[in-house]
């Protein structure tokens, strides 16, 4: 359908809808439910130089309106990715999936973008600089200008492929991190990861999560996630691609009206597996309620009120 | 597994903190005995993994502990229709026993092996069962399995019914082949005193159906996702506190 179409560096998508990266596996799960062509593309499980078991258990904890994960980036590391999971995902997924990667040190980042660089079937590489998760990396590149600007340019001299910067949220000045990373060389931005969160069990006097704290998402962090993807939207001129408590087709329209041209559906896959489907089916409806032609005329057509 | 909407027929307490509850609908994906449902309840954000006790073509039957928000307002619930995801989980494999295995449940571990009963006596196994709970009051399903024929002992940990003590006190010396679900410490003990056997086990879960790597555990055949390569693993795959 014409009126779904997007396009995301240079990428065209049939439609905007993405799942987000840790909540879609490598696509086989989901490909046992419905046919995972009708996606745009999805982004697949975080992926790091070597092989990762992650957090030790209980790594959820339920939240009103959503849910920390600290999973601690569990992945079987790039050359697995390449031998088994990428020809696995040939069978049942035609477009151009995004890799998302993580590391531990610029060298890490370079690797494992290096060597998905030289798989057809990668379309995007998303590097994440945002993980909450795991000590030493992940966050800690996001959270400062200079290391994001660092991991993006390390990236960039490896790859011919897109690179879109998935950033955190757990930062005081969203717009330096994102124009730093666009100055690198940034294809794009994602945003906005997790939130850092912790619960509490109130019996035993302990954090519900074994890593303590986790990644707090679902629809609860949708309203910060919209504002930063309006605040990085329009301060930088490469794409975004907006996430962060996605749950249905409004919510879909509501990021690209914010500056989204893509938009990533996270923990809402994990309560309603079939919730993308559902919502590019929604979509067309949706915009017809509300008078929107085409979806790509309504990317950053959010006005803001004049300030008195 | 499948999205259904299933309709709730009765749902009543059994024990002091014990409730049965009976869906109708397609259950037609729940395939083996020691498969668990992820039922959504409203104003909850993740589902709630149960496990199944009974369960033919058109509906399911549950049994839970209230343990927490989830459970006390599934049990508050006596009508309307639930959105669930059915057939999760591996289940136990049937046709890996011997002719008379131990089935061995401990508190909530002991509603999937009512399934899982009548399954192996379909298959003409004479599977015996031993129940441990902590206490008299909190003993539940013991007639269930002696409509089915089979031998039952209950075992209570303050000896106000049956034998005194554990499952484990009650178990043969050694057992050819085991079908255990209960709390880890008990598990463990049955572990110890079995040749052969499948193991069902809990952990906190996001999706439920192997999608987010929140309830992974290490095994000998390397990370096990508990919702969809488990619930139920193979005695030689486990690896205790690993």
């Amino acid at each position: 359908m014409e009126r779904l179409k997007t396009s995301l560096c240079g990428i065209s998508l049939s439609n905007p809808v993405i799942p987000a990266s840790g909540t879609f596996g490598y696509g086989r799960e989901f490909a046992e439910l419905y046919d995972i062509n009708i996606l745009g593309t999805f982004s697949f499980k975080g992926t790091t130089k070597d092989p990762r078991y992650g957090n030790p258990t209980p790594r959820i904890a339920e939240c009103s309106s959503g849910m920390i994960n600290a999973v601690g980036l569990q992945n079987p590391g790039v050359e697995k990715v390449i031998e088994e999971e990428l020809p696995n995902l040939a069978k049942i997924f035609s477009k151009p999936v995004m890799a998302n990667v993580s590391g531990f040190s610029v060298e890490d980042y370079a690797y494992t973008c290096q060597r998905l660089d030289s798989c057809p079937q990668v379309g995007w590489l998303e590097v994440n600089v945002s993980c909450p998760n795991v000590h030493g990396g992940g966050m800690s590149f996001g959270t400062s200008p200079e290391a994001a600007a660092e991991v993006t340019r390390a990236v960039k001299k490896v790859t011919t492929k897109p690179v879109i910067i998935k950033l955190s949220p757990n930062v005081t000045d969203i717009i330096s991190i994102a124009k730093a990373c666009e100055e690198a060389g940034a294809d794009g931005i994602s945003l906005i990861n997790t939130m850092l969160g912790m619960r509490i069990d109130l019996r035993k006097r302990r954090p519900v999560i074994a890593n303590n704290m986790g990644g707090f998402s679902g629809s609860a962090i949708f309203p910060v996630a919209v504002r930063m993807v309006w605040q990085v939207a329009h301060a930088v001129n490469i794409p975004v691609v907006g996430m962060g408590g996605v749950s249905s087709a409004e919510d879909v329209i509501e990021m690209m009206m914010a500056g989204a041209s893509a938009v990533q559906i996270g923990a809402a896959n994990l309560i309603d597996p079939f919730i993308c489907k559902k919502i590019i089916e929604d979509l067309p409806e949706t915009m017809d309620r509300l008078g929107i032609n085409t979806l790509e005329e309504i990317i950053k057509g959010a006005q803001l009120w004049e300030k008195m | 597994m499948e999205q259904v909407y299933l309709q709730i027929k009765e749902n009543h307490r059994i024990t002091d903190s014990v409730w049965k509850m009976k869906l109708t609908g397609d259950c037609s994906h729940i395939t083996a005995p020691g498969q668990f449902i992820n039922i959504k309840l409203d104003g909850l954000f993740l589902r709630r993994p149960i496990s199944v006790y009974d369960a033919d073509l058109n509906s399911v039957t549950v049994i839970y502990k209230v343990v927490g928000k989830g459970t006390a307002q599934l049990s508050k619930t006596s009508s309307g229709v639930l959105d669930v995801l059915t057939g999760l989980g591996n289940g136990y494999d049937t046709s890996l026993s011997g002719q008379s295995p131990c089935l061995v449940g401990g508190g909530v571990g002991v509603p999937p092996l009512y399934l899982l009963a009548k399954t192996l006596i379909k298959e003409g196994k004479s599977p015996r069962v031993i129940l441990g709970f902590n206490q008299k009051s909190e003993i539940f399903c013991e007639d269930d399995f002696k409509k089915l024929g089979v031998d039952v002992a209950v075992t209570t940990v303050d000896g106000s019914y049956g034998v005194k003590g554990f499952v484990t006190d009650a178990m043969p010396e050694n057992a050819d082949y085991v079908f255990s679900c209960g709390p880890e410490p008990m598990l463990k003990a049955v572990f110890s005193h079995c040749k052969d056997g499948q193991f069902s086990f809990e952990e906190r879960m996001g999706c439920g159906f192997g999608a987010c790597m929140g309830c992974t555990c290490k095994t000998v055949t390397g990370y096990k996702r508990i919702c969809k390569d488990g619930p139920v693993l193979k005695k030689e795959e486990i690896l205790w506190n690993a």
